[in-house]
């Protein structure tokens, strides 16, 4: 009895102590940022692994959901006589949800799993220790212009993650299904909004994209230098981003949507 | 030349947890010499590197690398004393998004404003010194493990430092590496007009380009000495650890129970 | 990889971002609503607006020439105050325009339609529009026809 609650008190501390290391750490990468505009090389570099490397990811999954939405929400819509809407059901579900959601889970498994192992990796084999003894800020030489890159790689693969989406739609809905296409796309420009989905869509996935990358870098840098050590961080980080995701998710939802 | 110490350790006391690493320690370095710090494994060698770098904080007593106090700098301060100290880790630490080339000119363009030209011609001098001008553009993966340090090692005096440190140097290398590291080791030293620290426990190769020797064991330096006086000294250490004897103050066995006992005791406890 | 690939790749990569942003906003929202142009604002009192919306659009003769800028209640008159932004170019609207409430579809979103009066003179920016048929109610409708078909049931 005595040990179950040493043994939770101490899981408590260590959480909370976890939790206040990774906030200081995110103070210490958003102050990194602000020089990165001067050697904004290194960011490209950045964009490149998280950003580029995981478009195909995004563009197939896009294209596939969106042909799903398409499938299903035709299935639903025809039984109303409602077919015309389906342009609305595909666009509001990808630029509302699917679209933010779905490619911050993506992101999290292409690019904030590699984002966690490469630092680790640079941790177990002391190279983070070598910059420092070079007098190099390793938090603001690796971490910072991995942290903007994925802040700014996210919105951009979740909008384009939407768009293939929609033309997936488009595709099984128009396409093969035999839907109008002026009714596709007229009831869609009708029904979504600029401001309260498209948006409030790209501010989701802002949100999400620096929470994912926020999660990997610190299980990165928090790791135990050790392969195993870099191993689970990388498996954290993955669960920890999708549960952070889909939470955020929620409240984010229940903030903008909830009037 | 000045004559007081480039690094002057003094009651130097650190604990990693409840367990103690440093109990005590003085250690001097003089300037323009080649110093071992040696001991078993698990003495907190390496750690001594890091507190002398500022990568570590001591619980108790003073580190001073060329005046500074170490242990109590910060931020820049800190920094600006490291721009002067050059590192080789254990097993290079070369960044791996890099080539060779690049590897070596990070520092250069990290800290200075340098030409692309002039930075060129930096690295070429400092690849040419280790033997390596022809390898610039492998990747640090495309590397053996003796050309890997000895690519560290140009990196670590890119910079032309004061002093470089050695963290185990030698260990995991084939013989005619090992013998390539010694002697780049001394002739850097010398031509370069450095003070190098090495941290090791390969003997032979230590003792023949070291010029003083510390022996830690414990937390404690326990002998110290150029190599001939700890070959002459009379410490039941020095001999253990200078000849490999398997027992002497180091026990070979783990501390355990009495022997006959612990065979009767029956089954294993839990 | 030389970084020449790599910023090309990255080029590549923030041009289709962009350009998904752009179809977002262009092709699949209603962007093109937003952008009125020059335009000019008359009020019409309604006693009943369910289901209009703020952004609802405003036709005549079926073609949409405006949209409900603002719905307010008048505490007064306890009447719903619609303000409508009609496009500057559509400036010579009849004075005795009136305007209804109607529903595109059964279950469709609420619009405002105007129909043309006679008269020469125009609306002017800020005028009211006096002639208004409320928002029509599908409850009320129901209730109101049940009642009658009792009512003849009875006689």
């Amino acid at each position: 009895m005595v040990n179950t609650l040493r043994m939770l008190g101490r899981t408590g501390l260590d959480f909370f102590q976890r939790l206040g290391r990774a906030h200081l750490l995110l103070l210490a990468v958003l102050a990194g940022v602000p020089p990165l505009a001067l050697r904004f090389s290194l960011v490209i570099r950045q964009l490149h692994s998280v950003g580029v490397l995981s478009l195909l990811i995004i563009l197939v999954s896009g294209l596939f959901v969106g042909m799903v939405l398409g499938l299903q929400g035709y299935n639903t819509l025809v039984d109303f006589g409602a077919a015309e809407s389906l342009g609305v059901v595909v666009a509001l579900s990808l630029v509302r949800e699917l679209g933010p959601v779905v490619t911050a889970l993506l992101f999290a498994g292409r690019a904030g799993s590699a984002l966690t192992a490469e630092i680790g990796l640079m941790k177990a084999t002391e190279q983070l220790s070598a910059m420092e003894m070079m007098a190099v800020d390793p938090v603001r030489r690796v971490l910072s212009p991995r942290f903007l890159a994925g802040f700014l790689a996210m919105p951009l693969l979740a909008a384009i993650f939407s768009a293939v989406g929609v033309l997936g739609g488009w595709f099984v809905g128009v396409g093969l299904l035999g839907v109008d296409d002026g009714a596709y796309w007229s009831q869609m420009q009708a029904k979504v909004d600029l401001y309260d989905d498209i948006w409030n869509g790209v501010v989701k996935s802002i949100v999400f994209g620096a929470v994912v990358t926020w999660i990997a870098i610190f299980e990165g840098y928090d790791a135990v230098p050790t392969s195993e050590g870099v191993s689970r961080a990388t498996t954290r980080t993955v669960v920890h981003s999708a549960l952070a995701v889909l939470g955020l998710d929620f409240i984010l939802t229940a903030l903008m949507f909830g009037d | 030349m000045n004559d007081t110490p480039l690094v002057r350790i003094r009651d130097l006391h650190f604990a990693r947890g409840d367990r103690p690493i440093f109990d005590g320690v003085d250690i001097d370095i003089r300037r323009g010499s080649v110093t071992a710090i040696m001991g078993p494994s698990g003495t907190g060698k390496t750690t001594l590197l890091r507190l002398i770098g500022g990568q570590l904080r001591p619980d108790r007593g003073s580190i001073e690398v060329d005046g500074e106090p170490v242990h109590r700098l910060r931020g820049t301060a800190l920094y600006t004393l490291r721009k002067r100290m050059g590192m080789l880790f254990q097993n290079g630490a070369l960044l791996t998004d890099m080539d060779v080339y690049d590897n070596i000119a990070f520092p250069l363009r990290e800290h200075t404003e340098l030409s692309e030209e002039l930075i060129r011609i930096l690295v070429l001098m400092k690849l040419e010194a280790v033997g390596l001008r022809g390898a610039r553009h492998l990747m640090p993966s495309e590397l053996s493990g003796g050309m890997a340090r000895r690519v560290a090692l140009a990196r670590a005096i890119a910079l032309d430092p004061m002093m470089v440190m050695y963290d185990e140097p030698f260990t995991g290398q084939d013989p005619i590496s090992m013998g390539v590291l010694v002697r780049l080791i001394r002739t850097l030293n010398d031509a370069l007009g450095l003070t190098s620290i090495i941290v090791s426990h390969d003997i032979e190769e230590t003792r023949a380009i070291a010029d003083y020797i510390y022996l830690l064991s414990g937390g404690r330096v326990v002998a110290e000495g150029t190599s001939a006086e700890l070959e002459a000294s009379d410490s039941a250490w020095a001999r253990q650890f200078l000849h490999g004897e398997p027992d002497g103050p180091v026990p070979f066995h783990y501390p355990a129970p009495d022997y006959a006992e612990d065979l009767l005791a029956g089954t294993e406890a839990a | 990889m030389t970084s020449r690939t790599v910023e090309i790749g990255v080029g590549i990569f923030v041009a289709l971002g962009m350009a998904a942003l752009f179809m977002l906003a262009m092709k699949v929202s209603n962007l093109a609503a937003y952008r009125t142009g020059p335009s000019y604002e008359v009020t019409a009192r309604f006693e009943d607006v369910s289901g209009l919306k703020v952004r609802s659009p405003v036709t005549m003769a079926g073609v949409r020439i405006g949209r409900v800028k603002a719905i307010e209640f008048d505490d007064e008159a306890l009447q719903a105050v619609v303000t409508l932004e009609i496009a500057q170019r559509h400036n010579r609207l009849p004075r005795d325009t009136s305007a209804s409430i109607y529903t595109a579809g059964l279950l469709g979103e609420k619009y405002i339609g105007l129909e043309p009066g006679g008269e020469e003179e125009s609306l002017r920016p800020g005028d009211q529009i006096r002639l208004t048929q409320d928002s029509m109610v599908l409850e009320k409708l129901l209730s109101q026809f049940i009642a009658k078909f009792l009512e003849d049931k009875r006689q």
